[in-house]
């Protein structure tokens, strides 16, 4: 019994304290999560500051040349139909909303700022996270795991300078060019839906188009572009770089997690900073 | 002695709750090979990414030519890696590269040389080391050996000063893998660099190094040189290099060292004192232009060779052999005078000259499309000995008494 009474003392604390850390567990857990968004965030602020100083270094150029080739050119394909597609469908929906109004004569207008504001930076960024983007924490993310990132520093040569570096060059100069080749190619499937197909008149599209279309508004829409071209390549080339020290899982395993939550949490982030930089240039 | 160009002095390196090296002191001197042994797992390549400042320690003091790492301004630190080029034990090679682009990278990266210069120094590596047919493909299309040459072609195009192998010779073959260590043998003497070697080869290893570092229960228990290792009485000799050393040379054939000792005491048990036995020492004098002609794959299947028909001609009549050194070969005759060892030798040298010739011709020319031709030397030498005689008397005495045979 004195055995008895001496067990229930001494449980009685440690009840008390699985209780109060049950209690707790919620806010440790966010605390601990925002601790490590926080650690991330300088992190990563620190290696696009060093990979931005290694721009201008000499040898740069033909590695930079060939990211332009791989994020630029080679995706123009994909923009090209998704941009033809996103005007195609943004004219069919405008104009059935704006005949109710006998409006249908704005659909230029409606079609090239929408695109040019909005969707071009928007989508563009999207669609190179999926396809450059994916590739630059795969591709970073081997190299780390299999000692590549470890060999170029003991042949001098700066890993940030070799392979983050030209990413992220590539990406500021693609992610702008890209934008206006979708704004282009999105205001022609506008054309191809309303004009071709819907009947407006084809002088009046254009002129909507010219006449409502501001310089502003073109270079807000790049200014877009840079900044979405810095996070998608900071955080995808993050990723990568950093794959071997994740917690949840290592080798192969960990080069997935890091190209899943690269693109992830480049997908959200271009979103967030739509909102802000749209709210700054308004 | 000089200054040690590297050294530890009570370094402490853990990962976590791990500790990898505990309070490891080590002295590793310019110009010579120095091998760092022990089991895998044992904190090997830990240690050599140290030198390298891959890692750092978590206690302790690395020195440079005498100067702490930590003393070092940047500037210091950059010019020091600069002088130093690191053979991983993966290879590291990039995948997305040819074999010829990966070997230029450090030269295109760190160096402003021409293109010319850069493709001069390439092919010339390129040729050392066997890869011109290998030259433009991935590194994903390559053997395991032709990876490992790569890889030692990277390291060396820089002709840097100090080189750091990090199990240079894993997953070869007994021919490639010895092939490998000559070669490293041979550019540390060609160009003077300071080879410091992460292996558990023995007793391979042990034929091309000036100092071997002993890594045992996370520190190092031992260095000196490979014959001082061979009388290191410590449960590292016992465990380790029993384990690692086995009973025959994966190469020749020929019984270890170590069992050619445990042989002779043997034999030595169950003699009289009047009994004699019989020592030959060959030596394979050309072994060097063997190399320089057909290169380093033909001189280890000629030292092969050699192995074949030494164990042939004196294991079937009661004999045992072992190789010396990496040219040298030691046979023991037990009940047996000088006059029958006589003939037992000619015949071997008959034998030789009549199929031992030939069969490393072929072994260098499959290794070679080269017609030229190199003088064949081998020499051997007999002594007889008393169980009371000292073995190692006895050697020398044979090895004086050599001639060509």
């Amino acid at each position: 019994m004195a055995m008895d009474r001496n067990q229930a003392s001494l449980s009685q604390p440690d009840a008390e304290w699985r209780m109060a850390t049950l209690l707790t567990a919620p806010s440790a857990a966010i605390g601990r999560g925002v601790f490590r968004w926080v650690r991330n965030l300088g992190a990563g602020s620190i290696f696009l500051l060093l990979a931005l100083a290694m721009i201008f270094r000499p040898k740069q150029f033909h590695k930079i040349a060939q990211q332009i080739y791989y994020i630029g050119a080679s995706s123009s394909l994909v923009i090209l139909l998704v941009g033809l597609f996103t005007g195609m469908v943004l004219s069919l929906q405008s104009y059935h909303a704006l005949v109710k109004f006998g409006a249908e004569g704005s659909l230029g207008t409606l079609v090239a700022l929408s695109l040019i504001r909005e969707l071009g930076p928007v989508l563009t960024a999207i669609m190179i996270t999926a396809r450059a983007g994916s590739a630059m924490t795969a591709e970073i993310g081997v190299q780390r795991i299999s000692e590549q990132i470890d060999a170029l520093g003991t042949m001098r040569i700066h890993p940030l300078k070799y392979l983050v570096s030209p990413r992220i060059t590539a990406s500021i100069i693609s992610f702008p060019l890209l934008t206006g080749f979708f704004d282009l190619i999105g205001i022609l499937g506008g054309y191809i839906t309303g004009v071709m197909i819907l009947g407006v008149n084809s002088g009046i599209y254009f002129h909507r188009v010219q006449a409502s279309v501001e310089l502003k508004d073109i270079t807000d829409g790049f200014i877009k572009a840079i900044v979405f071209a810095v996070i998608v390549s900071t955080i995808c080339c993050y990723q990568g770089y950093f794959a071997h020290m994740r917690t949840d899982s290592h080798g192969a395993k960990a080069v997935g997690r890091a190209t899943t939550s690269a693109v992830v949490l480049s997908c959200v982030l271009i979103l967030v900073a739509d909102y802000m930089v749209t709210s700054l240039l308004i | 002695m000089d200054t040690p160009l590297i050294e530890f002095k009570d370094v402490t390196k853990r990962f976590g709750s791990r500790t990898v090296l505990e309070r490891v002191n080590l002295q590793i001197y310019e110009g010579q090979v120095t091998t760092i042994i022990g089991l895998s797992g044992a904190g090997k390549s830990v240690l050599l990414k140290h030198i390298i400042g891959l890692v750092t320690p978590d206690e302790g003091t690395i020195f440079f030519r005498g100067k702490p790492l930590t003393e070092m301004k940047k500037s210091e630190m950059t010019a020091n890696l600069a002088q130093m080029s690191y053979m991983f034990q993966d290879n590291a090679l990039f995948d997305s590269m040819t074999v010829y682009e990966n070997i230029a990278l450090p030269l295109r990266e760190t160096t402003n040389l021409g293109e010319a210069e850069i493709d001069r120094r390439v092919v010339a590596r390129i040729e050392q080391t066997e890869l011109v047919e290998a030259s433009h493909k991935y590194p994903s299309e390559l053997s395991g050996g032709m990876q490992k040459r790569a890889a030692l072609a990277r390291a060396l195009v820089t002709d840097p000063q100090i080189v750091l192998f990090d199990e240079p010779t894993t997953g070869q073959d007994p021919v490639r893998k010895n092939a490998i260590l000559s070669m490293i043998a041979e550019y540390q003497r060609k160009f003077g660099f300071t080879a410091i070697l992460v292996s558990h080869e023995i007793p391979d290893v042990c034929f091309i190094s000036n100092r071997i570092l002993a890594l045992y229960d996370r520190t190092v228990v031992f260095q000196g040189t490979p014959e001082e290792l061979e009388n290191f009485d410590h449960p590292f000799h016992h465990e380790i290099i029993h384990s690692l050393e086995g009973l025959r040379e994966e190469l020749t054939g020929l019984h270890s060292r170590r069992q050619f000792e445990v042989l002779y005491r043997n034999q030595l048990k169950q003699r009289a004192l009047d009994d004699t036995y019989c020592v030959v020492v060959f030596t394979l004098e050309t072994l060097d232009d063997i190399i320089a002609a057909f290169g380093h794959e033909a001189g280890q299947k000629a030292i092969q060779t050699m192995g074949a028909f030494i164990d042939k001609h004196f294991g079937a009549i009661g004999g045992f052999s072992t190789r010396l050194h990496i040219n040298e070969f030691v046979a023991m005759l037990s009940d047996c005078d000088l006059a029958e060892a006589e003939a037992i030798m000619e015949d071997f040298t008959r034998d030789f000259q009549d199929h031992g010739i030939q069969d490393i011709w072929n072994g260098a020319s499959k290794q070679t499309d080269s017609e030229q031709c190199v003088d064949f030397t081998v020499l051997g030498g007999l002594a007889q000995g008393w169980p009371n005689t000292e073995i190692g008397a006895v050697i020398d005495l044979a090895r004086s008494q050599q001639k060509e045979v």
